[in-house]
């Protein structure tokens, strides 16, 4: 993937919070991560690469300017596989696993382990499951409250798929762009959510 | 110092009910994390927590002539002069001109093993992190000497150019994303009052409480791992959960991020060792 350079003035820019003090160049800052992390095989190497959208987030602090904004989504929904055989919605006990299971790319997780999604880190979806994260919203009643809408459905897997070409620089994991979870458990995960008899929507 | 019958029996109970796996996205349940609680508050005794065995080891081994040229650690500068170990871990990380660096305790201990006693450190750093059957020198060591800053006030030091970039330079690894969840530190630890799972996530992004109590309490024995951790501990769990590559031991980018951190919590009140779940 191709580094972008970053120019002084969206450096600058970039310091819009608060107490943020001046970002240092990149090169200094690689120079700190390759100390860190260099000895990490090629395939780890390419994991911490920014790519384009990236990058702007980490310059930014997830505050893309609107025409950097405007570019991601553009960029992001162009990175979006849809189903070939335009089905949306799998096995909504399936998704339950795939929602349920936080492991995967871990350096201590033995290889070949199945990656999930791992929904409940941070959301609220079963409304009985007591053990959920709050990082994002609650996903209760998620398919219920929007009346199985099939317009709603393809979008909510677009957001599964690719949180950033929805939301610029979103904080939940690009699930189908960066390989977490496969086509498949995208569609389970998304009856989970958009299945009458799931306990989501219970 | 001693583990009285009564603490060491609270502590098993403990363990027992902490013993999950070590992966963060299994946490206990609520019911254990009050037990966790409740368990806590009777160990606030000191001579109840098992890191004070930890700081007494690391007694020893500091005094212990090891190496090629079979000398004690007593002589090594940790910033306020060569065996002054008073307050000298509230000041750290700090700039070291001797080796031209900004050092944590770790690094700094492991360059005085080094260049002071002549020691072999590939040992010392495979047991970096102690286990079942496996002590920890650097552990025990980090104990004992942050136990000499217990009950004084966290001072980052800023002044010296490298230690401006270090801070500089750990702040902006706090928002750096990667890994393949896109995470960085400031996705789980930069909004007031989430969780993730039922873990209380701290706000390490603004100055303040939060940052001090955080800081201020490492070291800290583990429960869960029946072991004393440190800092370089707690920031290699944490890139585990970022989902990024295993860090360097006593590296850059972990000190840079120490430095950012302190800087987040100073005047914060060192107690140590702590202990937590
Ligand atoms: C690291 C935390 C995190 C994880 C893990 C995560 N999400 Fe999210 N999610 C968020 C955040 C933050 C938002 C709100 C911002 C946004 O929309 O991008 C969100 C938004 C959403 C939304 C849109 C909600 C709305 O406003 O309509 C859906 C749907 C969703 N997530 C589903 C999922 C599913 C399904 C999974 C598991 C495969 C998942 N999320 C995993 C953090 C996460
Ligand atoms: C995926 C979420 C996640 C990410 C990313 C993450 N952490 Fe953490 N962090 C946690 C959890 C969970 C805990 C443990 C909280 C507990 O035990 O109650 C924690 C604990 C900590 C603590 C100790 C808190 C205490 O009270 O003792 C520090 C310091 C810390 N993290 C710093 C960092 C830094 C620096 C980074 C970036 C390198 C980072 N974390 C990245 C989830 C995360």
């Amino acid at each position: 993937m191709i580094r972008t350079f970053i120019p002084l003035a969206a450096l600058l820019l970039a310091a819009g919070t608060a107490t943020a003090q001046e970002r240092p160049a990149q090169a200094v800052i690689d120079a700190y991560i390759k100390s860190t992390f260099g000895k990490a095989s090629a395939e780890w190497q390419a994991r911490i690469k920014p790519d384009d959208s990236l990058a702007v987030c980490n310059t930014t602090r997830n505050n893309p300017s609107s025409a950097e904004s405007d570019a991601m989504l553009k960029r992001e929904s162009a990175r979006v596989v849809y189903p070939a055989d335009g089905k949306f919605l799998g096995d909504w006990k399936k998704g339950y696993q795939v929602a349920n299971n936080g492991r995967g790319g871990q350096f201590s997780d033995p290889p070949g382990t199945v990656a999930g999604g791992n929904c409940f880190a941070c959301h609220q979806l079963d409304p009985k499951e007591v053990s959920y994260g709050t990082l994002g919203p609650s996903l209760a009643a998620y398919g219920k409250d929007r009346k199985y809408d099939p317009e709603t459905i393809k979008d909510t897997y677009t957001k599964i798929y690719n949180s950033m070409a929805v939301v610029p620089c979103s904080n939940m994991p690009r699930f189908g762009v960066n390989k977490v979870l496969d086509e498949q458990q995208i569609k389970d995960v998304m009856a989970y959510l958009f299945d009458p008899e799931s306990p989501v929507n219970k | 110092m001693k583990l009285p019958i009564l603490g060491a029996a609270a502590l098993a109970a403990v363990m027992i009910v902490a013993a999950g796996p070590l992966t963060a996205q299994s946490p206990p349940q609520d019911d254990s994390e009050k037990e966790i609680e409740r368990y806590r508050q009777m160990l606030s005794d000191p001579f109840s927590n098992p890191g004070f065995l930890a700081v007494d080891r690391g007694e020893a081994l500091w005094a212990e002539k090891r190496g090629a040229k079979n000398v004690s650690l007593e002589g090594c500068d940790l910033g306020e002069g060569p065996g002054k170990l008073e307050g000298a871990f509230a000041k750290l990380p700090r700039y070291f001109a001797d080796a031209d660096k900004v050092m944590d305790t770790e690094q700094r201990l492991l360059w005085c093993m080094d260049k002071l006693q002549g020691l072999d450190t590939k040992d010392v750093v495979l047991r970096r992190f102690s286990g079942p059957a496996r002590a920890s020198d650097m552990e025990d060591l980090v104990a004992f000497i942050a136990n000499k800053s217990s009950e004084m006030k966290i001072q980052p030091q800023l002044s010296h150019p490298k230690e401006k970039e270090m801070a500089a330079v750990g702040e902006a690894l706090f928002y750096t994303r990667g890994g393949v969840n896109d995470f960085s530190c400031a996705t789980c630890h930069a909004e007031e009052g989430k969780r993730i799972r039922l873990q209380g996530l701290p706000n390490l992004s603004v100055k303040g409480k939060t940052a001090q109590e955080t800081m201020g309490s490492w070291p800290t024995y583990r429960v869960s791992q029946s072991a004393l951790r440190t800092m370089q501990h707690r920031l290699w769990d944490c890139y585990r959960q970022q989902r990024w590559p295993v860090p360097e031991y006593g590296s850059e980018a972990l000190t840079a991020l120490t430095v950012f951190l302190q800087k987040q919590a100073e005047g914060g009140e060192i107690k140590v060792p702590s202990i937590k779940r």
